[in-house]
């Protein structure tokens, strides 16, 4: 009972995220389709048992221009963190077609923590033969999806900040300063008032 | 007759009783405030007798003291950390270790609670305790810990005009001091400030008080204020600030009838605290200097195009271009971070370009994006957040002033190293869209094609700055186009038209 009302909760507060994010902006000519009305997706991997919630995850949209929410299912965690971890290994599972992936294949999840001022922590780590293409936009897509996925769904995170294999790092390809937490840039999101 | 008698007695007890608020005390005026490295707040006390009492019960709780009744001591005995103070329930004392300490009461009990004199703390317990305990009656502070709490007296010394005065801060602290509309503002550096500070103000100073921000004391001036500066010193452990408001200035003042300037009257202030400009001033008028940053470089190749297009390859040559057009027809001084394919750390960078103090910084690159389709040139300048912002309010707030050759002072702005580009935003953004307005006059730009961003070899230049992502590398045709001499050529000329501009527009700023 009470899992089911969190989901029911959960849920709630995801589509209040996306009403934010106006996902649901007609009037956006710019856009390609497919419409990046959200899409929920189910992880095959799950079991059917598991208490699931609907999670903004956030991809490249098939045109390569901008951050799009997609709706995806993941399974229901007791607390911030644990959740927050499962949203997060969903986000890095990458997209479901048609949208674009915006970290390298093989990118896992070392950690993620909240500070006591509300700031999360995503610390991550690379597979060895991978690397980020680099460019400050492509760059802006992966920093930014880590940073939304986390906000837009835990509504008590304000900022984010991306550790690399438990470090501090300056940046993930040159051009976006990780060295500190990164607000929401609704600007890299179509649809939010932002990208187009 | 024995029942009268018992009743008269209680009759008369119960006149001779306290009343119940003599009997409870009444609260302070103003609340006491403790302030320790864990924060500030208040601690109830009560007025009673004169002497102002504090539960005995709040000094376990805040100071982890063991509080027991001690009927053998005849009182109280407080133990901390093995040690003892036994305060006497019916003399003004406590024995600490065997040494008498004076109270102004005697500690009293009230219902079922004890109360003891705050002079208690510091006298009786500071002797014993671990960290140091300070109670400040005249500005209600009890402080316990090592703070730095200097007290702040403040006077006016002359009525004028000009109108003196001074701010003494002791122990000595830092002290910057900043003008605005209206005020002059005294920031003190410490922890917190005890504040003794006159009632009324004289001549020019309408009143002393404290500032609306912590550690502030603010001189609010009146109409007739004319220029106000605090010149600060610090003489055996005191920092004194010397407050100087001139009168108005004279109508008229400087000018002869036929029209010919005549020099400015002396000045009513004394030529030894006169400021000169800031070290960091906002852009100067004139670019004498451009520093131009090509992306990537060594190990770090940047996006690989197709056709084995490297960024870092591409980012040179047309900083090469740009800085002999820069040279030949502008004749400014142009640094590149690298002039060859060597790694150049992001800090490195930076460095290169505040050390050199640049008038301009322009770092270029090429772009990539998760899909080949996307093309176009973008120029993107900082973006701040909240944190920026408040470096940049800083900044643009505090000033320190330090002495220089000559017995001059000179203000220097300070700012956080690595958000120095703060204090440019506005400038910068002026700059991307110069950027952005002549490059679309040379080369395709995309759809989004200027932006603000949070990218870290922006963030410690101290001078305007912008980042040009010139082409797409994951675009096929832009990787073949980007290698082309046509295109790195209308890159460079498009940057170089821009620089023009963003030159002419500096020069008019700068018209008086």
């Amino acid at each position: 009972m009470t899992g089911r009302r969190l989901v029911l909760l959960s849920s709630g507060a995801v589509l209040s995220s996306l009403l934010a994010l106006g996902c649901s902006n007609e009037g956006d000519a710019a856009d390609t389709a497919p419409r990046t009305s959200p899409v929920v997706a189910t992880d095959p991997a799950m079991s059917a048992e598991v208490p699931r919630i609907a999670a903004t995850l956030f991809f490249a949209s098939p045109d390569g221009r901008a951050l799009v929410p997609v709706l995806r299912e993941v399974a229901l965690a007791e607390g911030l963190v644990p959740q927050g971890r499962e949203i997060l290994n969903a986000q890095l599972q990458g997209p479901p077609p048609p949208y674009g992936p915006v970290m390298p294949a093989g990118t896992q999840l070392r950690a993620f923590y909240v500070t006591e001022r509300g700031d999360a922590f995503v610390d991550l780590s690379f597979a060895t033969d991978a690397r980020h293409i680099g460019g400050t936009s492509a760059e802006l897509l992966a920093v930014y999806a880590i940073v939304h996925a986390v906000t837009a769904n835990l509504t008590t995170i304000q900022r984010v900040q991306i550790l690399i294999d438990g470090r501090e790092a300056d940046t993930l390809a040159g051009h976006v300063d990780l060295r500190r937490p990164l607000e929401p840039d609704m600007s890299t999101v179509r649809g939010a008032g932002g990208a187009r | 007759m024995r029942g009268s008698a018992i009743f008269s007695l209680a009759a008369l007890l119960l006149l001779l009783a306290p009343t119940p608020q003599a009997q409870e005390g009444t609260a302070p005026a103003i609340p006491l405030t403790l302030l320790s490295p864990d924060g500030r707040g208040p601690v109830p006390t009560l007025v009673l007798n004169g002497a102002e009492l504090i539960a005995l019960d709040e000094v376990s709780d805040r100071f982890g003291v063991t509080v027991r009744d001690d009927a053998l001591a005849g009182g109280i005995t407080l133990t901390y950390n093995s040690q003892t103070v036994v305060v006497s329930n019916d003399q003004p004392m406590a024995s600490v270790g065997g040494r008498i300490v004076a109270l102004p009461s005697p500690a009293r009990r009230l219902g079922n609670r004890w109360f003891v004199p705050l002079e208690l703390l510091p006298r009786a317990l500071g002797p014993i305790y671990d960290s140091r305990i300070d109670l400040r009656r005249a500005s209600r502070l009890l402080i316990v810990g090592d703070l730095r709490v200097p007290r702040v007296t403040g006077r006016i010394d002359t009525i004028g005009p000009p109108t003196r005065a001074t701010i003494e801060i002791a122990p000595a602290a830092p002290v910057s001091v900043t003008t605005e509309a209206g005020r002059l503002v005294v920031h003190i550096d410490a922890d917190a400030v005890d504040l003794l500070l006159p009632a009324t103000g004289g001549g020019l100073i309408e009143r002393i008080r404290g500032g609306e921000l912590p550690m502030t004391v603010a001189f609010d001036l009146g109409s007739q204020a004319g220029v106000a500066r605090g010149v600060p010193t610090e003489v055996d452990g005191v920092t004194r600030v010397a407050i100087d408001i001139a009168g108005p200035a004279l109508a008229g003042a400087g000018s002869t009838p036929g029209g010919a300037e005549t020099p400015p009257a002396p000045s009513v202030l004394p030529p030894a605290g006169a400021a000169v400009a800031p070290l960091l001033a906002g852009p100067r008028a004139r670019l004498e200097t451009i520093v131009i940053d090509p992306g990537h470089g060594g190990d770090d190749t940047g996006v690989m195009g197709s056709g084995a297009t490297a960024e870092k390859t591409i980012a040179l040559a047309v900083a090469q271009r740009l800085r002999a057009l820069i040279e030949t027809r502008l004749g400014i001084r142009v640094i590149l971070t690298r002039g060859a394919d060597q790694s150049v750390s992001l800090d490195e960078r930076a460095a290169i370009a505040n050390n050199s103090k640049a008038d301009l910084f322009l770092s270029l690159h090429m772009n990539a994006a998760p899909a080949a389709s996307v093309a176009g040139a973008e120029v993107i300048s900082l973006r701040l957040d909240r944190e920026g912002e408040d470096a940049r309010q800083v900044a643009a707030r505090e000033a320190v002033s330090l002495p220089v050759l000559g017995g001059s002072l000179r203000s220097i702005d300070l700012i956080q190293w690595d958000l120095a580009q703060a204090r440019h935003v506005d400038a910068s953004a002026v700059l991307a869209q110069m950027l952005e307005e002549q490059l679309r006059a040379r080369v395709t730009m995309s759809s989004r094609p200027r932006q603000r961003a949070a990218l870290r070899v922006l963030a410690a230049v101290d001078m305007p700055a912008a980042l040009v992502e010139m082409a797409y590398l994951t675009n096929p045709e832009q990787a073949q186009l980007a290698r082309s001499e046509n295109f790195q050529t209308s890159v460079a000329q498009g940057i170089y038209d821009a620089i023009v501009a963003f030159r002419a527009y500096l020069e008019v700023q700068a018209a008086p």
